[in-house]
Formats: structure tokens, sequence, C-alpha cells
């Protein structure tokens, strides 16, 4: 038995020119919020986005994008809706309001069923918003996409950069393109974690602000284009070698 | 229609397998539908025959269906979905992602959601026949 699933995973892929993976050893570092900051800015810069949310059991960039009334066409699989000149993808087109209580092995299913239906347009760059760690989502990612490269997420904690820390070394042993590492919600009475960055050889991207303003800016992607937070991501993206 | 992706994927792991076992030409592939996702065979078929590559121009395709049977992870009651009613956009979504049955089906002794799809969940490639 075969899962025919499988070989299509890159067949669906294969319009898209670079694929940058969003992660982090921890959960609410902002993985989805520099996911979908990236994505808007990467747009206004006239790049063709697409942003893939999959968090199955916890999806959050339809939030601060405010999807709404939107569903992907159908059209020999499915084709994903476009916003904010994003084109964008989520499960949520799916479950909607409902919490959706997937174990590992189902949320797997459920993540290479929408890698290998979904078909995407040429873009420049395909943006994937992962679940926190090393567990399925990253496993299927390195297993089943070819061409990605994965960009870190951490805070200054040493709580958060303990989890990442591992998660790079897997990734580094797998031989896995590293872009580099974003420290975010950095607060200047906290010291910086770029030291410890640097000891690994991997790029420290460069810091974000803790912003009091984010909580307003959800869901109004104009209001977060317009942050310190969105603001500094862009002069970083402007700096770092991406694709 | 959806079902066109899957015809591709089967066709596309149907020509990989060929490939690797070296048949010019293939002369059946079975291929399994669970209930769970409810595919419309006669549209999977039409797209099979449509998008069917030279090395398939004699292939019989075999499509069998098979029930969705649930167990749960709690008490072990086994349960087949299709018993269940279910609205159509939900069904709809189910079409897409078989795993958004467990938004709305409960195991119906305990009312559990930790279930597992013991069978006939998705589509699969049973398996590949042909000529050297
Ligand atoms: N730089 C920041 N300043 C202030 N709040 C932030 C910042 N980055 C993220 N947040 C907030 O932290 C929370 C977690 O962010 P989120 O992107 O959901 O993290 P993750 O995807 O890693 O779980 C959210 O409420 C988000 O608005
Ligand atoms: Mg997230
Ligand atoms: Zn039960």
């Amino acid at each position: 038995m075969v899962d025919p699933r499988i070989s299509s995973i890159n067949e669906s892929l294969k319009e898209i020119r670079n694929i940058i993976t969003v992660v982090s050893g921890k959960g609410g570092v902002g993985k989805s919020l520099v996911a979908s900051t990236l994505a808007l800015t990467l747009a206004k810069k006239n790049y063709k986005v697409g942003l893939f949310d999959l968090d199955f059991t916890s999806p959050s960039t339809h939030i601060i994008l405010n999807i709404q009334g939107l569903q992907p066409k159908e059209e020999k699989g499915i084709v994903p809706p476009k916003v904010h000149d994003v084109s964008y993808m989520s499960i949520i087109f799916y479950s909607g309001q409902y919490s959706l209580p997937l174990r590992a092995a189902d949320a797997s299913n459920a993540l290479i069923e929408l890698l290998s239906i979904t078909r995407w347009e040429q873009q420049d760059v395909l943006i994937l918003d992962m679940p926190p760690g090393i567990s399925d989502a990253t496993l299927d990612i390195i297993r089943f996409v070819k061409r990605i490269q994965f960009f870190i997420v951490t805070t200054p904690s040493q709580l958060a950069y303990a989890t990442v820390e591992k998660l790079l070394d897997l990734l580094s042993e797998l031989r896995m393109p590293i872009i580099g590492i974003l420290e975010n919600m950095k607060r200047t009475s906290l010291p910086s974690i770029e030291a410890q960055v640097e000891q690994k050889a991997i790029r420290f991207l460069g810091d974000l602000p803790f912003d009091e303003k984010i909580e307003e800016a959800i869901g109004n992607t104009e209001v977060l284009l317009d942050t310190a937070f969105a603001r500094k991501l862009e002069e970083i993206v402007s700096k770092t070698p991406l694709f | 229609m959806h079902e066109w992706a899957l015809a591709e994927a089967v066709l596309s792991s149907a020509t990989e397998i060929a490939e690797k076992e070296g048949l010019s030409e293939v002369t059946e592939v079975k291929i399994t539908v669970g209930e769970l996702q409810q595919i419309e065979v006669d549209i999977l078929e039409f797209a099979l025959s449509q998008l069917k590559t030279a090395k398939f121009g004699k292939t019989k395709f075999k499509i069998e269906t098979k029930k969705a049977e649930l167990k749960c992870r709690v008490c072990d009651h086994r349960w087949f979905f299709g018993e269940q009613k279910i609205d159509r956009e939900t069904a709809e979504a189910i079409h897409f992602v078989p795993e958004i049955a467990y938004i709305c089906t409960r195991c119906p002794e305990c009312g559990s959601p930790d279930f597992e799809i013991m069978q006939g969940r998705g589509v699969w490639l049973e398996r590949v026949k042909g000529v050297k």
C-alpha cells in the first residue's frame, strides 16, 4: 500500500521558488506574528508571497491578518485565496470556529493532505508558520518538502533559547539550511542572546522590540505594518539575504 | 473538485512505482477509497481517464470503497462513521481534510473526541500490476 499523496507534495509546490519555515523550540515567542508580518512586508516589496499556517491545533495567522469570508477556490485541487496581496492557506478554512483535537498522527495526516491538494500559483516565496518544537509538523516538513530554509525565532529568555538551541542542533545535524535566528520581544533590561547565537556559527538576524502597540494591531494589517515591531522587521529583512 | 488532485497524486505515485519496477506497461492499478473522505468515485474515474499518460493506455483502474471505521481510545468502542448525521458544510470540509471529522464526531458510547480512524480514511494505492 502506498500513500499517493506523498509524491504529489513537491509537485504541488513546484511553482514556488523559495520556502521559508518559521520555527522555534517554544510557543508564544512570536512565530505567527513574525511569519504574518514577514509575508506582508515581502508582499509590499512586490514579491509574490504565500503564507501557509501549519499550526493546525492552534492556528493564529488568520486572526493577525483578519481573514474573513474567504474560501479557497476548488480547481483540480484547492487554490488559496489572496488577501493583502498574500496567497493564504490555513486549516481554518475547513475547521472554522470549532476546536480540532488532533493527535500527532492525525495532525500529520491532515498536513500531508493539505500540502498535496493545495495548488500554489507561482510564488517567489512561501512562508510556513509552524507549531512549536521538534515534533510531527517539523519532521514532516523536513521529510516531504524539498528546498526549505529555516527562520528561527526566540525571545531573550534563556527558557526560550534553551529549546531553540536543541532545535538548532537537530537542524544542523540534518544539514538543513538556516537563515538565522531572530530575537523577538527584546527589552532593554534583558541581555541579548546574540553572543550565544554567534558561538553556534549561526547568523544572528537582529532583535525586534517588545511592542506595547502590537495587541491593537492584531487584525489590522495597516496598523501592524506601522508598528515599531514591523518597521524593525522590515529593516532586518532588507539587510538579510533571504533568497 | 479535488478528486482531480487525488487522481493526479495516484497517477504520479503509480508512475513512480512502475518506473521502480521497470514496467513498460501498466495493466492494473488498484485503489481504495475511504468512505470518510466521500470521494465521488465517478469523478475520480473520469479524472484518471483524462489525466493518464501513455503508460496507462490499457490500464484497468480498480476502485474499491472502504467503510470508515473508528475506534474510541478511551472505551474501545468501535463504530462506523457512516452511522452519523452531519451537516453539508462539515461534510464538505471532511471531504478536503478527513481529520476535520474530529470537530464533530464523538464516541457514541462515552462522548470522547479521542478516537482512532482504523480504516477508510482517504485514498490509497493498493497495487500496481504490469508487464516488464
Ligand atoms: N514583539 C512583540 N511585542 C509584543 N507582543 C508580541 C511580540 N511578538 C509577539 N507578541 C505577542 O505574543 C503572543 C504570542 O505570539 P505568537 O505570534 O502567537 O507566538 P507563537 O506563534 O510563537 O506561538 C501574541 O499575543 C503576540 O501578539
Ligand atoms: Mg503560532
Ligand atoms: Zn468511547
